[in-house]
């Protein structure tokens, strides 16, 4: 069994205009460890982006100076990303609503973390110098 | 990225090039505000060249929807690609738009 290897490890500031960069980077990761075309192409890119936005937008609330902290990780079994901003966290089970109700269909905002926990294998959150969500997505 | 908006008959066709993410959703939403504000009340958001949309671009799609509807016109969606699909299909949002293959096939339904 290898050893788990860090594919990247940036620390971005605190602006969405970097999301769409490191996108394609774990875009590229995932290519290059042949994962699923739709995988490469649309659960890795909207789950990264999401936990991204939320990470400077809510997380960081857009505040300059702080950063987010963004690690891919891949293993034998996985790609890891892990992604740690500076707020003060949130219960990742309270906060995900089922967007797709009558109730919720229609509004604007509140399919992040849906979107994030159908697109990849598990989502968790942990405290590592920061509040951090770590995405799973299986190799096999 | 980029958003243009061409007249084709009576409909705003908007091609999506890129992303539709957190970074620039509010660009193409005054984009069409704007449009709406002119007077058209016919558009159609075509995505043949679109990579992927986020929660925050599908929060602006049902915004607009809305902001449309409310002025007594439509919005209609053209040329999702299989990605794309799953996307509104994963969060029901096939249900709340009229979907189609193509350009020609969205034009013509309306």
């Amino acid at each position: 069994m290898a050893k788990p290897h860090v594919a990247f490890d940036l620390r971005i500031p605190s602006d969405v205009e970097y999301i769409e960069g490191v996108v394609e980077l774990a875009r590229q990761r995932c290519r290059e460890l042949n994962l699923a075309p739709s995988t490469c192409s649309l659960n890795v890119p909207v789950a990264l982006s999401e936990a991204l936005s939320n990470a400077i937008l809510r997380g960081n609330e857009s505040v300059g100076g702080k950063h987010v902290r963004v690690r891919a990780i891949v293993t034998d079994a996985a790609l890891v990303f892990e992604i740690v901003d500076e707020g003060p966290g949130f219960d990742l089970d309270r906060c995900t609503a089922d967007c797709t109700t009558e109730e919720n269909l229609l509004k604007e905002e509140g399919r992040g973390l849906f979107l994030m926990r159908r697109l990849v294998d598990e989502v968790e959150s942990f405290q590592d110098e920061g509040n951090g969500i770590r995405l799973t997505v299986r190799r096999e | 990225m980029s958003f243009s908006i061409k007249k084709q008959g009576q409909v705003a066709v908007v091609d999506v090039e890129g992303q539709l993410i957190v970074g620039n959703r509010q660009e193409l939403k005054q984009k069409v505000l704007d449009e709406l504000e002119k007077g058209e009340k016919k558009f159609l958001i075509d995505f043949s060249q679109t990579g992927y949309i986020d929660s925050s671009g599908l929060g602006v799609l049902v915004s607009l929807s809305k902001k449309i509807r409310e002025q007594g016109g439509e919005l209609r969606l053209a040329n999702l690609n299989d990605d794309l699909q799953t996307l509104f299909e994963l969060t029901k949002l096939d249900t709340l738009f009229q979907i189609s293959d193509t350009r020609e096939r969205a034009l013509e339904s309306f």
